[in-house]
């Protein structure tokens, strides 16, 4: 009885102090009902924007994509340069974690096209120039070495630069980019996007040394630095060390440094038959470059089932468009060579075994094949390596050759020695560099200013309703039915021919409107008064995806979860609480497929509901705010 | 503003028996004021069809004039509908299911077009005992016309203006009873989980069923000294308790205490089960519904739940013996017999 007793006071949301004479102790029943949401935290809104929240810059999607529409392509550019640093490079070959992420692909199919979006931004922006952060020519006295000229050094270089940074930036290439240019095919970038994004950070009035390897950090260090930033990459493509290997090497190829090769174009040609082996995006453009260098039977063979591949889908179906067949389930054996010439590689058929959730490929006792090759390319993976850096410095690597790194702050463990990209914490992808180049560049900021590192800077954030009228917003609530448009490709006749010439075409600007008209405005709010609600559930009769419920609390958030007038299944996906209302009800909206519309605000007769914009921007170093 | 509703609906809605989901019973975007009590009741229809498995091309929607007639083009937008003349949507209902008794005939009317200009037709529908389920959207004002006091208004109302009605309000339900209803019941739009258990008994009930409900109208009605607001209305809500409706082949599985439920069996084998009675107060005791109704008026409470049941009464299609086949399914030769028929009938008048 005591129980029941115990329930009914723990509805009013106590804190209840129960002796349990039994065992003699003290409990403490900290019992809540759920609590009303704390949408103060910059982070709750900030998750309701799955695009934003899902890019590792944390670029406000939403409010370019609707920038796009409105045709102010420079002020749609320079938010993403602002998170992003490279728009139309990003816009062409980002891995794009926004997209599986964009709450369309769970209302209908398929997201929204963000990524092509950002490169119509790119495309089709005005001169900039006067938009660039201002360098003052006053420096502020401390010097930093960025190491490597790919995103993330760059990234680094054009956060550091608008502060007063005397910035040195060193790299072995000819030019600066990084991967982006020795291993992302031109076909897919072209050099001119990628030299005026470069090119924009350089004459921030950045020192670049390229040709320039640097073969010592203790020499580097011994310059007088007051930081060092390592943004070497991963440059080390791995080997297949198997029979045969090195019998035949001159045809068999490590696919990075081929790529990085025919990029800096030491290399023209390739066999008429060409086995790719690997099943990553490397592979993709493996084959596809060899394709446009006279490969004329290329294959991709790769160990694991076709669907777990690492390729991004996209990539995979552009290179199955461009006749390449891609067999999986083929584990290389040996590479067969006759009278000192490469033959081809022998394969082991095997089929995937799933035990305890892991994966093992299973040899199917089939016969072994025989795929004819002149050249195979080796895209298995990339590694990091520090040859350079003497291990006496007191710069602590772990077992397998990584440097130890704060993964919040980017700093080794010699003081005023930071790392980012690829060289921190393994190979990612470009965005990712780009925003560990911030964090790392926010460490270099504070160090040199003599504050503690673990200080983080807060985001910038604005809430702001867009309330024009009674039932008007500053924004376009109409929800579009359109299912996304696919971007145009150039002719394969003519793509194939020549290397440079880019496939993809890019939006044009009527399917570009329409494009960007399908996202949802998720940052646009549903911001919730409880104190103005009077109870009418006109919200929750009009939600066309049935988000909106009023019930009673629960004591904890399964069992709210179930009560919902459609139970809130996606766990991923939280829901907004609100305080108890005049009937002892709460409102519960469950956030995962709430398409934005603004509809319950429109039929809210107490403006209880308003629909208002979040923009969220991580901070950079030394607070600086770039549009 | 939005003139459309998006297109999209949650991926996860369950279906009912039909294998229809809400939305499939769903309406136009309603085009009443942001708030409106009726636009619930409009929710709470499109919930007791898709709860009943009602096929939607069964249902005629009938309505006058006013903005609770508006409502049909919010809900059920694959159903038949007849938006009439101001008052007498009952002499269409008539017409329409002497002619066809197959179909669930859904009267929408407010307290204009019903205890005003439609009360002649009003009445006379309920002697008649029509099959047909009779919704009231009740706010206690013309809300068209910008919120003067109807005839449903209570006696010291205040208007949004500070006008107070000095008239007499008429009370629906006690004037329905009066009249013979079989189904009389009274709820607030602003409790679903009420209405809706009351709307799928009513449109289950073989007669003629009124439903009132209590729809503050939010732009003229909803101020403080109104009777039918929402705060006014939650407060002095006096609930007769839960109503169950238990559909044909449902079992009944919980076990009640003796006195604790009352169950009634409607014509087409549901059940109502009315949970946490009053000792004086039996649904299917006509006095006892009139005191009762008569205290609560005295104490300014407003008596919600079904008021009145009795299973006894006999629709006017079986008064009148009519055809069990719609008109529009009999051939020519049944429906103009010919001179034989005719003078054999006429023979009958001699």
């Amino acid at each position: 009885m005591i129980w029941g007793k115990i329930m009914w006071i723990t509805k009013l949301q106590c804190l209840l102090l129960l002796t349990c004479a039994k065992m003699e102790q003290l409990w403490i029943i900290n019992y809540t009902c759920m609590e009303r949401t704390n949408v103060n935290n910059p982070e709750y809104y900030h998750k309701v924007v799955d695009c934003q929240y899902a890019c590792p810059a944390h670029t406000p999607v939403p409010e370019y994509i609707r920038l796009i529409a409105a045709g102010k392509y420079t002020e749609a550019y320079m938010v993403n340069w602002e998170s992003n640093v490279f728009p139309g490079v990003l816009g062409r070959t980002c891995d794009r974690p926004c997209e599986p992420a964009c709450r369309r692909g769970r209302v209908e199919e398929e997201p929204v096209a963000i990524c092509r979006l950002k490169r119509v931004a790119a495309d089709h922006k005005s001169s900039i120039q006067h938009l660039l952060p201002s360098i003052p020519e006053q420096k502020n006295g401390k010097r930093v070495a960025l190491v490597g000229g790919g995103p993330a050094s760059l990234t680094v270089a054009r956060d550091l630069a608008p502060l007063g940074y005397e910035i040195d930036l060193y790299d072995d290439q000819m030019k600066g980019g990084g991967m982006m240019r020795s291993q992302i095919p031109s076909f897919r970038l072209p050099a001119e996007v990628l030299d005026e994004e470069v090119d924009q950070i350089l004459n921030l009035g950045i020192s670049a040394h390229f040709n320039t390897r640097v073969n010592s950090l203790r020499d580097l260090m011994a310059k007088g630095y007051d930081a060092v930033f390592v943004g070497t990459g991963a440059p080390k493509g791995k080997d297949l060390e198997i029979p045969g290997r090195h019998d035949a090497g001159a045809n068999i190829h490590i696919g990075i440094q081929w790529l990085a090769s025919v990029a800096f174009e030491h290399i023209h040609q390739i066999g008429k038959k060409v086995i790719v082996l690997g099943g990553g995006n490397t592979a993709m453009d493996c084959c596809r470059t060899a394709r446009r260098l006279g490969g004329e039977q290329v294959k991709v063979v790769v160990r694991s089932p076709f669907a777990e591949m690492k390729a991004s889908p996209w990539e995979k179906e552009d290179a199955m468009h461009e006749d390449i067949p891609i067999i999986d389930n083929h584990v290389p054996k040996s590479f067969v060579v006759e009278n000192g010439k490469l033959k081809g590689v022998m394969f082991e058929k095997v089929s995937p075994v799933y035990e305890d959730g892991k994966r093992k490929l299973k040899p199917t006792g089939e016969p072994d094949v025989l795929i004819e090759a002149d050249d195979v390319l080796i895209a298995i993976g990339q590694e990091n390596t520090f040859p350079w850096i003497e291990r006496d410095l007191g710069l602590e690597f772990d077992q397998w050759g990584m440097p130890i790194i704060n993964p919040h702050n980017f700093a080794s463990t010699v003081k005023g020695v930071f790392f980012g990209g690829d060289a921190a914490l393994g190979p990612k992808n470009i965005i990712t560099a780009v925003a560990q180049g911030h964090e790392a560049a926010i460490s270099i900021d504070l160090y040199c200013q003599g504050k503690d590192l673990n200080e983080r800077l807060e985001p910038r954030t604005k809430l702001q309703s867009t309330k024009m009228g009674i039932h008007e917003w500053s924004y376009d609530n109409y929800v579009a039915a359109d299912l996304r448009y696919a971007v145009p490709q150039a002719d394969k006749s003519e793509t194939l021919r020549d290397r440079k010439k880019e496939v993809e075409l890019g939006f044009d600007l009527k399917t570009a409107f329409k494009e960007a008209q399908r996202c949802f405005n998720c940052d646009v709010q549903t911001v919730f008064a409880d104190d103005k609600c009077i109870e009418c559930d006109a919200c929750m009769d009009i939600c066309p995806t049935s988000c909106i419920t009023f019930t009673y609390n629960e004591e904890d958030e399964a069992a709210l979860r179930q009560k919902l007038l459609v139970p809130a299944l996606n766990l991923e996906q939280d829901l907004l609480v609100s305080g108890p209302l005049k009937t002892g009800k709460v409102m519960v909206k469950d956030e995962d497929v709430c398409l934005h519309c603004g509809l319950c605000a429109e039929r809210c007769p107490t403006a209880a509901w308003d629909m208002q914009k979040y923009l969220y921007n991580t901070a950079k170093a030394g607070h600086h705010c770039y549009v | 503003m939005s003139y459309t509703k998006p297109v999209f609906h949650h991926p996860h809605l369950t279906k009912n028996e039909l294998g229809y989901t809400k939305k499939d019973y769903e309406g136009s975007l309603s085009t009443l004021c942001a708030g409106c009590g009726h636009d619930s009741i409009s929710a709470a229809i499109v919930e007791a069809c898709f709860e009943l498995n009602i096929e939607p091309h069964r249902v005629a929607k009938l309505s006058g004039i006013g903005c609770s007639s508006k409502t049909p083009a919010y809900f059920l937008n694959n159903s038949h509908g007849f938006n009439s003349v101001h008052g007498r949507m009952p002499s269409i209902a008539t017409g329409a299911n002497l002619a066809n008794r197959d179909l669930i005939y859904l009267g929408v009317s407010g307290d204009g077009d019903t205890a005003s200009i439609g009360m002649g037709q009003f009445c006379h529908v309920i002697r008649r005992n029509l099959n047909m389920i009779y919704v009231v959207m009740n706010n206690g004002c013309y809300g068209l016309t910008k919120g003067q006091d109807s005839a449903t208004a209570d006696k010291g109302s205040k208007a949004k203006a500070g006008n107070v009605n000095p008239y007499e309000g008429i009370d629906l339900c006690g004037l329905a009873i009066e009249l013979g209803a079989t189904f009389v019941a009274q709820s607030f739009s602003g409790d679903k989980s009420q209405l809706i258990p009351i709307l799928k008994a009513a449109m289950s009930h073989k007669g003629f069923a009124l439903v009132n409900v209590i729809s503050p109208c939010v732009t003229f009605n909803n101020n403080v000294g109104s009777t039918k607001s929402y705060d006014y209305v939650r407060e002095h809500n006096e609930s007769l308790g839960r109503v169950d409706f238990v559909p044909l082949g449902e079992e009944i599985t919980t076990q009640y205490e003796a006195g604790e439920v009352k169950e009634v069996k409607l014509h087409n084998g549901s059940e109502v089960l009315f949970h946490k009675l009053r000792q004086d107060f039996d649904p299917e005791n006509k006095i006892e519904v009139i005191n009762a109704l008569q205290k609560a008026r005295s104490q300014n409470e407003i008596l919600t739940g079904i008021l009145y049941l009795d299973n006894s009464g006999v629709e006017l299609n079986d008064l009148l013996n009519t055809t069990e086949v719609p008109l529009n399914q009999l051939s020519e030769k049944e429906l103009c017999p010919g001179s034989a028929v005719l003078s054999e009938i006429n023979q009958g008048y001699r």
